[in-house]
């Protein structure tokens, strides 16, 4: 069972949390033209390293809040977790 | 090679079994070969087998980090189907029907293929109209499908809970009765005995360091085992396809992760066939040892870890017991975990790449095993040719970009929305 550190709750379980998908990516600008090759890098592609990976989690069943979280995708080992607006060092 | 017959078992008594010969040898990698495959499961060992058979090429390595069949083609829950709706899948997976149908004689290996049929439940009308219109579509393509009403469906598996006042009721559901079963790890075996037979290399122990590649071609691969010059490779390693593709400086539709099975104490046989839960992701069959075997849904997040978290398992078996009361008293024999290539769809990439001479096989999501003949079957077509086969070629990579997903069932890597 993960243990994951919210940035706003403290330490709980992982049934309170939704998983969120790779948190490098970027969506391409607003109000540009975005090319078919762009979009289909934010849509579909994804590294998915094995080791270190930065990820989305959501809180649901607690604060609601999305939060990011540096975890090793081997081990489950969490090393960081940040609010949305702050980065992974 | 030896065939296996009754008079070989005989003949073999009298020795008692002490003279068998190998199933396969165990040679160190050449210096040059006309084709590579990584990865020795069941997709790499039945490429390998077919590229022998079907184009004459034996000239052939299989290159394995571990033991052949130690991945996924032994850790599955050896579901054999094609109840599928679109033309791309339904086709695919059919052909391979009849594949499955025939391997044991083809492979002089039995693989106990046992078809005794599929029962996906449906827990609304809604459901029924849905499934309805999947048995239509597969009808067209020339699957066996049967839309059975409640009472139906109770003849068959009566040991399901048909009470009136349950959250999901049993409507009835979408049968297709001949899907089944086969033993997984007799399906790599055999594949891997008839291709070493016919010359191919199956070298195990040897990990893939990275590609030679020049002018846009594929060179020769290096490995654990020293370098190996090819013009042609096969990528069949589903689970581990983001890290060769790392290696290869590609980025591919496809996130790395777990998905759990366990099996229950040994009981006396209370389940025929195949039975999926239309209100949760389950499903369940029962071993010829008498196990329930199950499974479900994802863990969820990305993970190479091959093995799974309990609230995964208790979600699933959640599910199951909603369906199968009884499930309540087993005990849970093992549970295990294996890594799996999501892709963004759903459906596999059976495909040539920008690079001359790459080959992908990669993207089998929840259900890889079923597909082992007509992958193999496909892509040993794709490779030989150095063109798709009209089978796969929906199976394309750059479907994504292009706007023509293979999106049968609306599932992906994002579980929490299915």
């Amino acid at each position: 069972m993960l243990y994951i550190k919210c940035p706003f709750c403290g330490y709980r379980s992982q049934k309170e949390f939704a998983y969120g998908g790779d948190g490098t990516v970027k969506r391409p600008e607003l109000n540009q033209n975005i090319s078919d090759e762009k979009w289909n890098e934010f849509l579909y592609l994804r590294k998915s390293p094995r080791g270190k990976h930065i990820e989305l989690w959501h809180h649901v069943a607690g604060c609601r809040q999305w939060f990011k979280v540096q975890r090793n995708t081997v081990t489950h080992e969490i090393f960081q977790t940040t609010k949305m607006n702050e980065e992974i060092k | 090679m030896q065939r296996y017959s009754i008079f070989s078992l005989i003949k073999n008594a009298f020795s008692k079994h002490e003279k068998w010969d190998l199933a396969w040898k165990d040679p160190s990698p050449k210096k040059e070969y006309d084709v590579v495959i990584i990865g020795g499961g069941g997709h790499g060992l039945a490429t390998a087998y077919y590229l022998a058979k079907e184009h004459n090429i034996t000239n052939i390595a299989i290159i394995e980090k571990g033991w052949i069949g130690g991945g996924n083609i032994g850790r599955n829950t050896t579901i054999i189907r094609s109840n599928f709706m679109y033309d791309d899948n339904a086709r695919f997976n059919e052909f391979g029907m009849n594949l499955w149908r025939n391997m044991s004689q083809e492979l002089n290996f039995n693989v106990m293929f046992s078809p005794r049929g599929i029962i996906n439940l449906a827990h609304s009308d809604a459901q029924m109209n849905a499934y309805a219109r999947r048995g239509n579509s597969m009808r067209l393509n020339g699957i066996d499908a049967a839309l059975l009403n409640r009472e139906e469906v109770k003849k068959i598996i009566p040991m399901a809970d048909f009470s009136e006042d349950v959250r999901y009721p049993i409507f009835g559901g979408l049968a297709q009765p001949s899907a089944g079963t086969a033993r997984h790890d007799a399906v790599a075996w055999g594949y891997a005995r008839q291709a070493d037979s016919m010359g191919v290399d199956i070298i195990q122990n040897c990990e893939v360091t990275g590609f030679d590649i020049s002018g846009g071609k594929i060179q020769g691969v290096r490995t654990s085992r020293g370098d190996i010059k090819t013009k042609k490779i096969g990528l069949c390693v589903a689970g581990s396809t983001n890290i060769l593709a790392e290696k290869l400086n590609m980025t591919l539709p496809i996130e790395t992760h777990l998905l759990q099975a366990c099996v229950s104490e040994p009981v006396k046989p209370v389940l025929d066939g195949v039975v999926t839960f239309g209100a949760g992701h389950f499903y369940i069959s029962q071993s010829d040892k008498g196990e329930m075997v199950m499974g479900g849904d994802l863990d969820g997040y990305n993970s190479y870890a091959q093995k799974g978290n309990l609230p995964t398992i208790q979600h699933v078996l959640t599910g199951g017991i909603a369906l199968f009361p009884f499930l309540s008293r087993l005990k849970m024999l093992r549970t295990w975990g294996g890594i799996m290539d999501m892709s963004m769809d759903g459906s596999p990439i059976i495909d040539k790449t920008h690079i001359d001479g790459l080959y992908l096989n990669c993207g089998w999501c929840y259900g890889g095993f079923k597909s082992v003949p007509s992958s193999g079957w496909t892509f040993a077509h794709t490779i030989a040719q150095d063109r798709v086969h009209e089978l796969n070629e929906g199976f394309s990579l750059n479907r994504f970009s292009k706007g023509y997903l293979l999106d049968e069932k609306g599932l992906g890597t994002k579980t929490w929305i299915s």
